[in-house]
């Protein structure tokens, strides 16, 4: 992961709630098996639409997504993240997200900030005055910010995810730290495995 | 160790700790992985390109039913080139880190999360995880079963472990006995209406109350597998009589003496007496109906008997918006009489009902009747285990009977991502677990609803209830 700390660009307001990883990355898009090329199917059902807010051309290369309540909700796809990633969003701004697409941005460093509803508006309100307005999000010192029109707002991010945004982490480098913890636990542990399950064509014993 | 009383999720969570570093998540241990094809190929790339082993095999099992079709004809010669791929993907992967796959053509192939419990692959007190959000089913054995992304099946794959901040918990009371013809999916269909798409978010919930005792571990299994749809990180219920009893004699659980051993340990897997929960919630049994979702997220709920809302009822601006959406999406008019509304496709199947308690509670409503002529309904059990049990009884014939078609294991028509679809504008009664936008097909309207008013919709061709369908 690249490490993150401050971006600065346009921003482009969806102005729903509810957006589900299903209207993020609809499921047809989900066969592939690469990482990249997921950009042109975010929200592949609602780009037909000529009116849709990222088919105006004066928020052509934001950077940055404010979206309604409960973002991300449903299902795990990271698809979603590698979708929005792909198509050139590099933070989401909204007033709460699903609890997996909040872990999946965080291993692939699309950084979520969460702001109050208010907040969210009146950032939105910022933004349509002057769709070429710079926002701020730093991830140094956890601050929204539009500074052309002197607002800024705080969020809450979790201080290991912060680190790990700052620093380009690898998760799993992280936890191989404990290796050997891992090994220690594992000699202890009852939890059954699936030794002795299979029968040499793999189908499963009966009892 | 304390003597305090721990609720089931805590036991299960700190049997569960390798260590917990000052200042970050815990390091949790993963006692199973069940893999599938859709979110699997980019962690096997992933472990290839920084040269990494998988740690244990013999704690990750996989299958392919997302993408599968559905026909027999239709899994010989898979058109789709792109779905062929990434289920040869899989194959590939398995064969080269030497996990155990179920493939296409297995007996035991099927929905990942029909399959674990059924193969007793899934038991009490374990942690299990899966590319999958409805990994919550596992939870009604009192396992800690959550659904991860790709980049964490990687971790998994690699480490056997996750890092993981601890959730909150949240018990879910039902209480009472549920009316005649109210299922475990109107249960869970009410509990998200009542507290919302995020008002479990951040937490692992129980659910407790006479009313889960009650119901079967099928019954059990449908209300967790949807405990994402409330936002929850996990379902769990405690084990009791009926989980030991639906493990017995299964595949995967110690036989003989093993299995009293076993069960010693797994009935310890309940909430303590005086346990304490950040959240709770009661609700009694006896006040449900039959539920149908109207709209376009699986917390817009309403009676069989209800209509259809009128936006201008909601006070909260955004809610009246969001209602507005979801009509114009849905193709209704507020008002309308949700038994006036006509289908034009039955769905029964999914990690939500595909089990054989589900396709015998939808037989025994179809025995006998004829799916209306403008209705297409189809009935894709779990797994090849249900789909064998459910011919040995002669639920097939049943369903072949009455016009419904009777297919092969697979997720099938609940996301689309299989030749099972809806057309643009096409109306299903669906026992899956998402309404969302174009989730069962581009342009389709889902409405979520138990098999029992699945059957009784398929024949009568418009949303009904058993009772309406004569006997």
């Amino acid at each position: 992961m690249k490490a993150v700390h401050v971006i600065e660009g346009r921003a482009v307001p969806l102005e729903r709630a509810d957006v589900d990883t299903d209207q993020i990355i609809p499921s047809d898009w989900l066969k592939r098996v690469e990482r990249t090329g997921f950009g042109r199917g975010l929200f592949s059902e609602w780009r037909d639409d000529p009116t849709f807010v990222l088919n105006d051309a004066q928020f052509a290369g934001a950077t940055v997504l404010v979206a309604g309540p409960r973002f991300g909700t449903g299902s795990s796809r990271e698809h979603a993240v590698w979708a929005l990633m792909d198509y050139g969003f590099e933070t989401v701004i909204a007033p709460s997200f699903g609890d997996i697409f909040r872990n999946n941005s965080s291993k692939q460093g699309l950084v979520i900030a969460q702001l109050s509803v208010r907040d969210v508006e009146e950032l939105v309100a910022l933004i349509h005055e002057d769709p070429s307005r710079l926002v701020v999000v730093d991830v140094e010192s956890l601050q929204v910010e539009v500074p052309e029109a002197g607002w800024l707002r705080s969020f809450i991010l979790d201080p290991m995810t912060r680190e790990r945004l700052l620093n380009g982490w690898d998760d799993i480098g992280l936890t191989l730290i404990h290796e050997g913890e891992i090994t220690s636990f594992e000699s202890t542990s009852h939890a059954p495995t699936l030794t002795g399950l299979f029968d040499d064509a793999g189908h499963v014993l009966t009892r | 160790m304390s003597t305090e009383p721990k609720t089931l999720f805590e036991k299960v969570w700190e049997q569960h700790v390798v260590v917990e570093p000052k200042g970050e998540p815990t390091v949790l241990y993963i006692d199973l992985q069940l893999l599938h094809e859709v979110t699997s190929p980019q962690a096997f790339e992933g472990l290839r390109l920084a040269g990494r082993k998988v740690r244990r095999t013999d704690r990750c099992i996989a299958t392919v039913d997302h993408n599968v079709p559905t026909t027999i004809e239709g899994r010989l010669h898979i058109v789709d080139q792109i779905a062929a791929t990434q289920i040869a993907t899989l194959r590939k992967n398995c064969a080269e880190f030497g996990i155990e796959l179920y493939d296409v053509d297995s007996r035991e192939q099927g929905i990942v999360h029909v399959i674990g419990p059924e193969l007793g692959i899934t038991k009490p007190g374990m942690t299990i995880v899966c590319g999958d959000s409805h990994t919550s089913t596992h939870g009604a054995f009192g396992a800690l079963a959550f659904g991860i992304g790709t980049s964490e099946v990687e971790h998994v794959l690699a480490t056997q472990t996750l890092p993981q901040s601890t959730p909150k918990t949240f018990r879910i009371s039902v209480e009472g006995e549920l009316p005649k013809g109210v299922t475990a999916k109107d249960i869970i269909l009410a509990i998200i209406g009542q507290i919302g798409t995020d008002g479990a978010t951040g937490c692992v919930v129980e659910y407790a109350g006479s009313a889960i005792r009650a119901l079967s571990m099928e019954g059990r299994m449908t209300i967790c597998n949807m405990s994402i749809e409330a936002g929850a990180r996990a379902g769990l219920v405690a084990v009791d009589e009926t989980t030991i009893e639906y493990l017995r004699g299964r595949a995967g659980v110690p036989a003989g003496d093993d299995f009293e051993e076993a069960t010693a340990r797994w009935r310890s897997f309940i909430t303590d007496d005086d346990a304490v929960f950040d959240q709770t919630v009661t609700i009694s049994a006896a006040d449900l109906v039959p539920f149908v979702t109207w709209g376009t997220n699986p917390a817009q709920v309403v009676s069989l008997d209800g209509v259809v809302p009128n936006p201008a009822d909601f006070a909260d601006p955004d809610v009246a918006s969001t209602t507005e959406r979801s009509l114009t999406y849905m193709g209704l008019t507020a008002g309308t009489r949700i038994k006036e509304i006509p289908v034009d496709v039955v769905f029964i199947g999914s990690c939500t009902n595909s089990r054989i308690e589900d396709l015998r509670a939808a037989a025994a409503v179809a025995r006998g009747h004829r799916v209306a002529a403008s209705v297409r309904a189809l009935v894709v059990p779990g797994s090849h285990r249900v789909k064998s049990q459910a011919e040995s009884e002669g639920l097939d014939q049943v369903f072949l009977e009455a016009g419904f078609e009777w297919r092969e294991p697979g997720c099938s028509m609940c996301l689309g991502m299989n030749p099972d679809q809806l057309s643009p504008g096409q109306r299903s009664a669906s026992t899956s677990n998402r309404n969302f936008e174009g989730r069962q097909g581009r342009g389709g309207r889902t409405h979520l609803v138990s098999p029992v008013v699945a059957a009784a919709t398929a024949i009568l061709g418009r949303f009904a209830t058993p009772d309406e369908v004569s006997s």
